[in-house]
C-alpha cells in the first residue's frame, strides 16, 4: 500500500532522513516513534509530498509520489495522490472561517463534485462516528482541542482516503482530551484503515500498532511488532529512548 | 453679502442632492472595482512566478508613487490622445478604482501572508490545488484579517472622490462649486458639502463595522 524506498532528505547541511525503507500493507497500522528531531514527522510529511525528498522513491499502491514531473503536470499528479491520503496534523489546522459541516464537506464538493446533499449526509455519518454530530454548525473556535482534532479526522475521512497519516495528533492536547481522539483512531483501526501514526504515546502505540518503527537521527534503528519493540528492544539506542520515556 | 447666511442652501439643496447621488454612484462603482481588482493584484504580487511578481510590483509602485490627480488627468485628458475616449464618470471610476485597488492589494497581501502555513498544508493535503487553496481557504481568511484596514482605504476613497470634480464628473464637490458660482457663497456651500460627506462617511463606517463584526475570525 505504502512503500518508501531508500529515501534521503537534507535541510541545508542537516541530513534528516538517511536512507529510509519501509512498507505498510493494506489494512495495517504502522506506528513511528522516536525522539524529536529524529525525522519521523519529516518522513510522514514526505509521503504526501508536504516535504520533498532528495533521493529515493515513495509509492502509494502502484503510483510513485515523487515523480520527476514539473509545473502543472506535477501539481495534477500530486493533487490526485493526496485525495487518497488523509492527513491529520498536530495543530488541527481546521479552516476557521468555515463551520464544522463546511470543513468536512468542502473538499468532496469541490474535488469530487459530490452534490451538497450527499456530501452533508456523508459528513453527518462521519461526525456521528467521531461523536460530534451535535457540533455541525459550530465554528472551530467554539470547540475544544480534542473536538477540533476529531473534526480534522472527519475532514480527512470525507475524501475516503485509502491511507491515513497522523502526525503527532495528540501532542498539542491537554492530557484529559487525548483519550477521545485515540478512541476515534482505534475505531478506524477496527475498520482496518491503513494508517501511519507518528506519536509519543507508547501505550497507544502498543494497543493499535501492527508494527512499530523506532527512528533516531534520520535512520530506522529498529522495527518490529509492538510487544517485542516496546518491551524487549534489541538495540541499545531503543532501550535508552524507552527508558527515558517510561521513567 | 457679509456673514454666514445658510438660507441660500435651501434653494440649491436639490442640486447638492443631485451631486450626492453621483458621488454615491461613483464611489460604489470605484469601491467595487478597487476590491475586486485588489485581490488578483495582491495574489500576483506574491506569485511564485518571478516575472509576474516583478511586473505587478512595478505596476503597484507606479500607482502608489504618483498622485491620484495626475492619474485622473492622464486617463481623462491623456488617453484621448491615443484614441481612447472615456466619459468623465468612467474615467473617474477607473482612476479611483485602480488607485485604491493598489492600496487594497497592499493591505490584502499582508493578510494573505499572515495566514498560517498550516492552513496551506491542510488544504493541499486534502488534494486542493494551489489556486483552489487560495480561493477557498487563504483569501477568505486574509480578507477577514484585514477588513479594518480595507475599511479605512474605502473611507479615504470616498473623501478623495471629490478630486474627480476636476474632470467634470457632476458629483458633490462640483455641484457645490456650481452653486457657488451662481451665488458667490463659497463658505456656506463648502460647509454644506463637507457636512454631507461627513454623513455619508458616517454611514459607510457603520456599514463597515457591521461587516467587520460579522466576519471577525475567532481563533
Amino acid at each position: 500500500m505504502v512503500r518508501v524506498v531508500n529515501v534521503f532528505k537534507r535541510f541545508g547541511d542537516n541530513e534528516v532522513l538517511k536512507g529510509i525503507n519501509l512498507e505498510v500493507l493494506r489494512g495495517k497500522i504502522l506506528v513511528i516513534i522516536g525522539p524529536s528531531g529524529s525525522g519521523k514527522s519529516t518522513l510522514l510529511r514526505a509521503i504526501n509530498h508536504l516535504e520533498t525528498v532528495d533521493d529515493g522513491e515513495i509509492w502509494i499502491e502502484k503510483v510513485q509520489v515523487n515523480l520527476a514531473l514539473t509545473g502543472r503536470k506535477f501539481e495534477k499528479h500530486i493533487n490526485k495522490i493526496r485525495q487518497n491520503l488523509g492527513m491529520v496534523f498536530q495543530h488541527f489546522n481546521l479552516f476557521p472561517h468555515m463551520t464544522v459541516m463546511e470543513n468536512v464537506t468542502m473538499a468532496p464538493m469541490l474535488l469530487k463534485k459530490t452534490p451538497r446533499k450527499d456530501a452533508e449526509e456523508a459528513a453527518r455519518r462521519l461526525l456521528e462516528k467521531v461523536d460530534l454530530i451535535e457540533k455541525v454548525n459550530f465554528y472551530p473556535a467554539q470547540l475544544s482541542g480534542g473536538q477540533k482534532q476529531r473534526v480534522a479526522i472527519a475532514r480527512a475521512l470525507a475524501m475516503e482516503p485509502k491511507v491515513m497519516l497522523f502526525d503527532e495528533v495528540t501532542s498539542a492536547l491537554d492530557p484529559e482530551l487525548i483519550g477521545e481522539v485515540n478512541k476515534v483512531m482505534k475505531k478506524l483501526a477496527e475498520e482496518h484503515m491503513t494508517m501511519l501514526i507518528v506519536t509519543h504515546e507508547m501505550r497507544f502505540a502498543a494497543e493499535v500498532a501492527d508494527e512499530v518503527i523506532f527512528m533516531a537521527d534520520g535512520v530506522i534503528v529498529e522495527q518490529g511488532p509492538p510487544d517485542k519493540l516496546l518491551h524487549d528492544p534489541a538495540e541499545e539506542r531503543t532501550q535508552r529512548f524507552l527508558a527515558e520515556v517510561f521513567k | 453679502m457679509t456673514g454666514l447666511d445658510l438660507s441660500v442652501l435651501v434653494e440649491y439643496f436639490p442640486m447638492l442632492l443631485w451631486g450626492l447621488m453621483w458621488t454615491t454612484i461613483l464611489c460604489a462603482c470605484s469601491i467595487a472595482f478597487s476590491l475586486v481588482a485588489g485581490v488578483p493584484l495582491a495574489v500576483a504580487s506574491i506569485s511564485r512566478n518571478r516575472w509576474l511578481r516583478s511586473i505587478t510590483e512595478f505596476f503597484l509602485w507606479i500607482f502608489r508613487g504618483t498622485p491620484l490627480l495626475l492619474q485622473l488627468f492622464l486617463i481623462y485628458f491623456g488617453l484621448p490622445q491615443i484614441g481612447i475616449y472615456l466619459s468623465p464618470m468612467v474615467s473617474g471610476v477607473l482612476g479611483l478604482g485602480i488607485h485604491y485597488a493598489v492600496y487594497n492589494a497592499d493591505v490584502m497581501r499582508t493578510g494573505i501572508v499572515a495566514v498560517e502555513s498550516g492552513q496551506h498544508e491542510a488544504s493541499r493535503s486534502l488534494g486542493l490545488s494551489r489556486a483552489q487553496t487560495m480561493r477557498k481557504v487563504i483569501i477568505p481568511q486574509a480578507l477577514r484579517y484585514v477588513a479594518p484596514a480595507l475599511g479605512s482605504n474605502l473611507i479615504a476613497l470616498l473623501k478623495e472622490s471629490s478630486l474627480v470634480s476636476i474632470i467634470t464628473v457632476p458629483e458633490l464637490t462640483l455641484a457645490a462649486q456650481r452653486a457657488i458660482s451662481d451665488t458667490f457663497r463659497p463658505f456656506e456651500f463648502y460647509i454644506a458639502a463637507g457636512a454631507i460627506y461627513y454623513v455619508v462617511n458616517y454611514f459607510l463606517e457603520m456599514g463597515l463595522k457591521r461587516v467587520e463584526m460579522k466576519t471577525a475570525l475567532a481563533r
